[in-house]
């Protein structure tokens, strides 16, 4: 494959991860920050931002080992442990940098780091890497695209979310079974998409 | 139960019902919604995360006095992806068209909060023989709820359980083929928690 073919490639893939395979919407992962930490929409902005530069991030540190060191090593099965040993360590040391050099950041983005690591989006997008064979720059292109979808998705709930405190909901329902309920509807929306990449 | 405050009867109990890890805490449904489009696959899933809960809190509660407290969550992770590779390596090796059909979704029981929470909140301070029963306790809540979603997804979208067609039912049924796609799963999924929360409501308040 040549560069401009796999650029396209890695850009058909980002913009698909984005709208037409949304990872939270349809791929149903990071759910557990999306029901709880979506109340607020500057809470969600924080927390969506720092999605999206971990899972960039830790996709393309992933490909590499796994390309570069596990695939050699005839290792494959051992994936699983290092790609969760790589995002723990990579996280830790964005927040020790950002507390380090940007006090302010820290403060606004700091609750949010240690709950990435065991967000399941993350390791999820590192393993849908692995089982889709991308190549580096594809890859590169997966983990922004399925960053800034889920970043979409859970700001536009908290949006939702936000005028939902208005509104009259069966007891039954109020909490994470409107936010479902929601996130279905969102999900239908985001099937009309699928037409876009033909 | 030598000097242990809970009885089996009563872990088993909180783990089914009271504290169903996805009803009352709304945890781990990321596997829930992806994996029950069909019975089968749920069911396998299942099987796979109840073993690794129940492997995994044996284990973190055997080693309860060895681990330094600072590390304990690295460790506790370490556990559980060990019993990861291990379910992982036996259903590309016995069964590979099952392991395609769940992808990366087995990978992502290491992830699923349910087996941490319960390695952190109960095995790490309770006897092995309690906390394997609560693991697997937590394991077959989990399961249920699974099931429970997984059965009407499967019956409503294409008239079948467990790949095998329901005599009269596909006759006069048009299968719902929303049910079978992500949102599908949203809306099983609200249904079940209204229901469950509902009851659990009515019993408190009377």
């Amino acid at each position: 494959m040549s560069l401009s073919q796999e650029l396209q490639t890695a850009l058909v893939v980002c913009f698909s991860a984005v709208f037409t395979q949304n990872i939270l919407l349809t791929l149903f992962l990071g759910m557990c920050p999306f029901t709880s930490v979506s109340r607020e929409v500057r809470t969600a902005l924080g927390l969506g931002g720092a999605v999206v530069f971990v899972m960039t991030c830790t996709v393309v540190l992933n490909w590499m080992a796994y390309h570069w060191l596990l695939v050699k090593l005839d290792l494959e099965f051992f994936r699983f442990v290092l790609f969760i040993v790589i995002i723990a360590a990579f996280v830790q040391f964005v927040e020790m940098v950002i507390d380090r050099y940007s006090p302010r950041l820290y403060q606004n983005l700091g609750i949010f780091l240690p709950l990435i690591t065991v967000n399941c989006a993350i390791l999820g997008a590192s393993l849908f890497m692995v089982i889709r064979d991308y190549t580096l720059l594809v890859s590169l292109g997966w983990g922004f695209g399925a960053g800034v979808g889920w970043l979409l998705a859970i700001l536009a709930m908290a949006g939702i979310r936000q005028r939902l405190d208005e509104s009259r909901v069966p007891v039954g329902l109020r909490g994470p079974g409107i936010t479902l309920i929601i996130a279905g509807l969102m999900a239908l929306a985001f099937i009309g998409f699928s037409g876009v990449l033909g | 139960m030598n000097g242990t405050p809970k009885t089996s009867r009563a872990i088993l109990l909180d783990g089914l019902w009271h504290d169903n890890p996805v009803f009352r805490q709304i945890l781990g449904i990321c596997s829930t919604l992806a994996v029950t489009n069909q019975v089968l696959n749920t069911t396998v899933m299942c099987v796979s995360l109840t073993l690794v809960t129940a492997a995994s809190c044996l284990t973190v509660s055997l080693l309860r006095h060895w681990t330094p407290r600072n590390i304990r969550m690295m460790v506790q992770t370490l556990i559980i992806a060990s019993y990861v590779i291990v379910v992982d390596i036996l259903l590309k090796a016995y069964w590979p068209q099952m392991s395609k059909n769940l992808g990366p979704y087995v990978g992502l029981i290491i992830t699923n909060c349910i087996i941490m929470g319960r390695c952190e909140a109960f095995a790490g301070s309770n006897r092995p023989l309690p906390s394997l029963l609560d693991g697997l306790a937590c394991g077959l809540g989990y399961s249920l709820v699974l099931l429970v979603i997984a059965v009407p997804r499967e019956l409503m979208g294409m008239g079948t359980i467990l790949g095998y067609p329901v005599p009269y039912f596909v006759d006069i049924w048009d299968p719902w083929v929303i049910m079978v796609m992500p949102p599908g799963a949203f809306f099983t999924l609200a249904c079940v928690i209204w229901v469950a929360r509902g009851l659990q409501a009515r019993k408190e308040s009377t």
